[in-house]
């Protein structure tokens, strides 16, 4: 997956979060929990449906990385490059 | 004994399978309009089944939706309803004085079946078990659902009482304002039950899930075919007040008083019913609300069509009400179907405009009445006009042998 297939298929996740969200004008580098109504059980569903839908397993340790997009996207776009 | 407060119904909000608010549900027991469907279930194929559908977006927004619980979607539907149709202003009423008890038959089921077969599909790696689980299977949660949309901080519970538990929910509500715990009480009855293909399952092992050609004939009380149940899901939820509470914001309308009620059980079976003990609650609501026989114009059979549980029901009533020939019988299941914790409290519903409008509701398909369910003043297959309606009592009786009254009286001042 590309950078921008990877920033895709994070939102596509969040999207189904919060349906009732307009989500095109996020900023990748500011805090997601900032800019859309996410509580702590969302983020953890973020987590749920990467381990769903691409066999990913985030170490809780790991959780800080996700706190914006562009995170997100450095920590996933490594391991998702070959799918 | 301390004085009783008279406490009134306010508003009323609910969804029954053949209607989202009480005239539609009120006008489809008079024409006999059933609201059972063919309904598929998981591992067990087609089933019938009461299925509710209420605009479950008018009060939630997807997120919430998909967040809660079906019970507490039904809950907070019942409860806005309820709130506006007694006029309530939530910005101004104290939030912290208001309860919010809700009689269900059982919680979690739904969760819980559903999260099992996700993980199925991931051999059954726990792993994939949704962090979702405990705070949509805990008991409370269809009233705590209702406290989350609404912004209620007084007391929020529900009340577990198999099928009689949305006259509990009822009583419950009257208690906590007897004991001025609250100022306002939500109070009645949901079922999400549908939606767990265990119950199904379970009655139709038990050899008490109905069956017939035709959906909405399946639901068949006091019918000498009648062979089972249907299962529904639904839910009716009350405003309660003390009267003095309800004058002094200027409530403008009053459904009914709640004057008696009555909760025993009867310690003989885990599943079926006893007669005795079943009239010995009916006979214990009258001494409570200070009546006879004679006083109750209209009788709601619990009445569930299985054949042992309809006919020990109409031997209670004989025994109680054999001498009163002012007792008209009728019974909202063959409309319905079994709407679990929400029954009661739909039921009662269903007949509170006749205060009003002075008709009774019939049955839904008593085709031809089995000798064993013989009581006197049957009301079937039309409506009955009769004048005057000033007492309901509404009967709800559960597994385990838990049996629950309640005598509803027309407002007088």
């Amino acid at each position: 997956m590309t950078r921008a297939e990877v920033r895709q298929a994070i939102l596509n996740i969040i999207e189904e979060l919060v349906p009732d969200e307009d989500l095109s004008n996020i900023d990748d580098k500011e805090k997601i929990r900032d800019q859309i109504e996410l509580d702590s059980m969302d983020f953890l569903d973020i987590i749920m449906e990467l381990r769903k839908r691409y066999g990913i397993n985030v170490p809780e340790d790991d959780y800080p990385n996700f706190i914006t997009l562009e995170g997100c996207m450095d920590y996933l776009a490594p391991i998702l490059k070959d799918r | 004994m301390f004085e009783r407060k008279r406490i009134v119904i306010t508003g009323i909000g609910l969804t029954a399978p053949n209607g989202n608010n009480l005239n539609d549900f009120r006008n489809a027991l008079l024409s006999g309009k059933s609201g059972v469907e063919k309904f598929e279930t998981r591992y067990m194929g087609q089933v019938v089944a009461g299925t509710c559908d209420f605009d479950a977006l008018k009060y939630q927004n997807k997120r919430e939706l998909r967040r809660g619980t079906r019970a507490g979607s039904i809950a907070i539907y019942c409860a806005n309803e309820a709130v506006g149709d007694a006029k309530i202003d939530m910005t101004s009423v104290d939030r912290s004085r208001i309860g919010i008890y809700v009689g269900t038959t059982e919680h979690g089921n739904v969760e819980t079946e559903n999260e099992i077969y996700n993980i199925s599909k991931y051999g059954y790696d726990t792993q994939f078990w949704t962090h979702h689980h405990n705070p949509r299977t805990v008991s409370n949660n269809p009233a705590g659902e209702v406290t989350l949309n609404l912004d209620i901080k007084g007391p929020h519970y529900c009340i577990g009482a198999a099928c009689a538990a949305g006259n509990l929910g009822l009583v419950q509500g009257y208690q906590m304002l007897q004991l001025e715990e609250v100022d306002c009480a939500i109070a009645g009855g949901v079922s999400e039950s549908i939606h767990t293909f265990g119950i199904f399952a379970g009655f139709k092992s038990q050899v008490a899930l109905g069956t017939h050609e035709l959906p909405e004939k399946v639901s068949r009380p006091f019918d000498a075919d009648r062979n089972g149940i249907v299962v529904s899901e639904g839910g009716c939820l009350y405003i309660l007040e003390t009267l003095a509470h309800a004058q002094q914001r200027g409530a403008d309308k009053i459904y009914g008083e709640i004057v008696g009620y009555a909760n025993n059980s009867d310690a003989v079976d885990f599943v079926l019913p006893d007669a005795d003990t079943q009239a010995v609650c009916m006979q214990k609501a009258l001494d409570f609300a200070g009546l006879q026989a004679q006083d109750i114009d209209i009788l709601n059979a619990h009445a569930t069509s299985t054949p042992m549980g309809d006919q020990q029901e109409a031997k209670a009533i004989n025994k109680i009400f054999a001498a009163s020939d002012n007792t008209f019988v009728n019974n909202t299941k063959g409309h319905i179907g079994h709407a679990m914790g929400a029954a009661g409290a739909l039921e009662l519903a269903g007949n509170l405009p006749s205060f009003q409008d002075n008709v009774i509701h019939p049955f839904l398909n008593l085709d031809n009445l089995d000798p064993e369910c013989e009581v006197r003043n049957i009301v079937s297959p039309d409506p009955l006009k009769r004048v005057p309606i000033r007492y309901i009592m509404n009967n709800s009786f559960g597994m385990l042998g838990i049996n629950s009254c309640l005598i509803v009286k027309k407002f007088e001042k």
